[in-house]
């Protein structure tokens, strides 16, 4: 029973536990209902899952089901990036303790009543537990919110430190994390709204369908701002992530956080005025080339550190040219990231800058539907491009070595990065092709995503597996990540402790005299 | 390590190499031609009253009208083609195509249009006065051939339905007989009939769920797919009617109202002009589409100008 409650202990109670058991999750989503559609669909694999797992599949209640699946999936990785603030960012451990909890028990009762709502009948007490479940969620967000709170005086810098910090001492960088986290929960707020009118004159749509009606109404323009701003938030955040990951600092860091708060709110601002104004695009692009400035920064600052303590590890005093790229691809776990977010400039924001730019000239001369699916295939892309760089990190997190650490990295950027590439052609087969002959590309364009995506769900697949039977064993990694999380909770609220009494010590001394 | 990454490279760029082998393209192979035995000059009534309209099924009414029981075929529009260029309705030349903030010049078949009202809306269509695109001449997926004097369609080809239409030449020919394009609304009516099932109506003209033989969808594995690939070709009009081809059996997937073809196949021109758009909308799913893209409410949408492999229509016409 010990056994039991120590190994529940890890997956409950430790940040490393916490996203295991996200990751867990998030695995079986894609492996359940990535039965139902693509090449599954096509082989046939989609009919026996739903005959096999008794799903109800009403045909006018697709696309209500597929928001509960975007959302169900959205909240697992909001908690996994919770779980990395909560636990990267200095705050008070019962703030930690309080959110983790909140945010999970929250993730928990959206995917398991979402789900059952979504695919099992619609009972409305799992709808009802569905909503409690993201309002647990954003109840979270507003605890995080609480405890981020930059302008504590526990969390001023002092006027030396190298990371970005205002005069007065302003941690600059957590002041990015803070407004991401209200921008997050102002945007939450819109798709709310949206959602209680839903039955009572708001109907289910999905955003592409309705991207060539020229009149919208004022919660069809708050979904549209909602989902459009929530996933770009996700991206900010993995970014802030990963460059206190990378120990971002200096000058650059400076720059870069600041460029992310303004980009940030403007960015929030332009996608949720959607609702009211027609120039909301304009202001989105604005907040864009802040935010995408700032990823650069981030970029030039990890790749040029790759490469600095690589070749300083190496003893190299002239490097060549060769020696240095090497260095920079010797880690794939570290160096990923950046790559990613290299990478999504030409999946991601380039296609996006290219459609607003031909929209009339080009993307707008094709049907609807080619236009559909190439705003479809580059926002997946976005969402997978993210959901790739928690992987690349966690993987550090838990102490991925030597060779595994090299294939698994590999795997990752390669493989997603030959799907994505293959996604993209696919999407914008159009500028290459005639619509009469574009078999061969589809047919090679979507062979390059199976395997990709294929081969980085098996890679997925196999760490899942290991990390599952390594609970089994006394002595696994998972208790080492359990004693190195117990010891630095330890300190801290010893610590937390040391300033209590001071703190009471000093009221004592003042109520004294 | 070096040596297993080589490995897997080479066997992953075979593997590309050999489903990457030369694939037909819809143009190229002539398919068997196949006697559905169903009448493309048939119309069935659809009778005036109310049926559920969209995804949420909300009650809208419509009024009495006919509508072809199937899409109009090559053969019906090589005759129509004939017809207009001897009388003078249309002529075979360059003509001016616009489309957004593009134009260009395409040698075809054109007629003249009246043009539409134009607001200078954000991204609105403006479709002037004057003559337009009906069908090009030239490029892959047709299947009309002109000597010079007279259009006939391609043998295995004559009971297919007509594409690498515009939308002004699906009107063109609606109109010239004295028809028009259906509404939204009258397609949808016309496609599912008015049968509520659990307060829901029909999503597939044949009913609540759809298989593969019932429709020729995007890996619908008909006997076509078998010649052109995942992506298909069109099957000739009422081809899934229930009767059994080479060894292929159909289910009959007729509408409430005895129409084929109201899901799959080729997307079908509608009539209404939204303004501040003036985008058309097309129906039913075709070849291309995946299944849930055959739901009767869902929609594709093009400039009037476009035309491509997977488009073509069918008329209506008032009963009074």
């Amino acid at each position: 029973m010990n056994s039991v409650s120590k190994r529940i202990d890890y997956l409950f109670r430790s940040t490393n536990g916490l996203i295991l058991m996200a990751m867990a999750v998030v695995s079986i989503i894609t492996v359940t209902w990535g039965m139902l559609s693509g090449p599954m669909a096509e082989w046939g694999v989609r009919e026996v899952t739903i005959r096999l797992l008794g799903m109800q599949m009403v045909q006018a209640e697709r696309e209500a089901r597929i928001i509960m699946l975007y959302h169900t999936i959205a909240m697992v990785i909001i908690a996994i990036e919770v779980y990395i603030m909560t636990d990267i960012l200095p705050m008070k451990r019962q703030s930690q303790v309080l959110i983790n909890g909140t945010v999970t028990f929250g993730y928990m009762l959206t995917v398991v009543f979402g789900m059952l709502f979504a695919y099992w009948g619609q009972n409305f007490m799992f709808h009802g537990l569905y909503l409690l479940g993201l309002s647990l969620i954003f109840f979270a967000g507003i605890l995080l919110s609480i405890a981020l709170w930059p302008w504590r005086p526990e969390y001023r810098l002092p006027a030396d430190s190298p990371y970005a910090h205002t005069k007065k001492g302003l941690d600059l960088e957590r002041t990015a994390f803070f407004v991401m986290a209200i921008a997050t929960l102002l945007s939450a707020s819109f798709g709310a709204i949206t959602g209680s009118y839903w039955g009572n004159g708001h109907e289910t749509f999905l955003a592409e369908d309705l991207i060539r009606t020229p009149i919208r109404t004022a919660l069809q323009g708050a979904i549209i701002g909602h989902l459009h701003i929530m996933l770009t938030l996700i991206a900010i955040a993995i970014t802030l992530i990963v460059g206190r990951w990378m120990d971002f600092k200096g000058r650059l860091h400076k720059i870069a956080m600041i460029l992310m708060i303004i980009g940030t709110i403007i960015i929030t601002i332009g996608a949720l005025s959607v609702v009211w104004v027609d120039w909301a695009h304009t202001t989105i692009y604005v907040g864009s080339v802040f935010v995408m400035l700032a990823a650069l920064l981030y970029v030039i600052y990890t790749w040029r550190k790759l490469i600095n303590d690589r070749v300083a590890e190496l003893g190299l005093e002239k490097p060549t040219f060769g020696q240095k790229v090497k260095a920079l691809v010797h880690d794939p776990l570290k160096f990923g990231p950046g790559w990613q977010m290299v990478f999504m400039n030409f999946t991601v924001s380039g296609i996006g800058i290219f459609m607003a730019v031909k929209l009339d000239e080009i993307i707008r001369v094709w049907p609807h539907r080619d236009e559909r699916i190439t705003l479809t295939g580059h926002w997946h892309i976005l969402a997978s491009l993210i959901a790739t760089i928690i992987l690349l990190y966690f993987a550090d997190r838990v102490g991925l070595k030597g060779r595994v650490r090299k294939w698994f990295g590999w795997s990752i950027i390669v493989m997603s990065n030959l799907a994505f590439g293959a996604v993209t052609i696919f999407a914008m087969k159009r500028l290459f092709v005639a619509e009469a002959g574009q078999q061969s590309i589809v047919n090679w364009t979507m062979l390059l995503t199976d395997i990709g995506l294929f081969t980085v769900l098996v890679v997925l697949g196999i760490f899942m597996f290991w990390r599952l039977i390594d609970l089994f064993r006394a002595k696994g990694f998972w208790s080492e990540d359990m004693a190195a999380e117990k010891r630095a909770v330890a300190l801290q609220e010893i610590e937390e402790q040391r300033k209590r009494i001071d703190e009471l010590n000093k009221a004592l001394k003042e109520t004294a005299s | 390590m070096k040596r297993i990454l080589m490995m897997m490279t080479l066997l992953l760029l075979v593997f590309v190499a050999v489903s990457c082998g030369p694939t037909p393209n819809i143009g190229s192979i002539t398919p068997p031609y196949i006697d559905t035995g169903v009448d493309a000059e048939a119309w069935a009534l659809i009778p005036a009253g109310e049926f559920p309209f969209g995804q949420h099924d909300h009650m809208t009414m419509v009024d009495e009208f006919e509508i072809m029981v199937t899409d109009v075929t090559n053969e019906q529009y090589a005759r129509f083609l004939n017809e207009a260029l001897a009388s003078g309705a249309a002529g075979i030349g360059e003509v001016e195509v616009e489309a957004g903030e593009s134009a260009w010049t395409e040698r075809g078949v054109f007629g003249f249009y009246p043009g539409e009202p134009f607001d200078g809306f954000r991204h609105e269509e403006e479709i002037k006065a004057g003559d337009k695109l009906f069908m090009p001449l030239e490029g892959d997926g047709l299947r009309l051939v002109f000597d010079g004097k007279q259009f006939t369609s391609l043998d295995a080809y004559t009971n297919h339905p007509v594409t690498m239409v515009t939308w002004f030449g699906a009107n063109a020919f609606c109109q010239y007989y004295g028809w028009r394009l259906p509404l939204e609304a009258e397609w949808e009516k016309a496609a599912r009939g008015t049968e509520l099932v659990d307060d829901r109506g029909r999503p597939f003209p044949w009913g609540m769920e759809i298989e593969r033989n019932n429709a020729n969808y995007y890996s619908s594995f008909d006997v076509f797919v078998k010649m052109f690939g995942k992506l298909g070709n069109t099957t000739p009009v009422g081809f899934y009617n229930g009767k059994e081809y080479n060894g292929y059996q159909t289910l009959d997937s007729a509408s409430p109202y005895g129409l084929y073809d109201m899901a799959g196949n080729v997307f079908q021109w509608t009539g209404d002009d939204y303004p501040n758009q003036h985008y058309r909308h097309m129906r039913g799913g075709s070849f291309y589409s995946y299944q849930v893209d055959l739901r009767v409410w869902k929609y594709n949408s093009a400039g009037p100008q476009y035309y491509g492999p997977a488009v073509g229509f069918r008329c209506v016409r008032d009963v009074n």
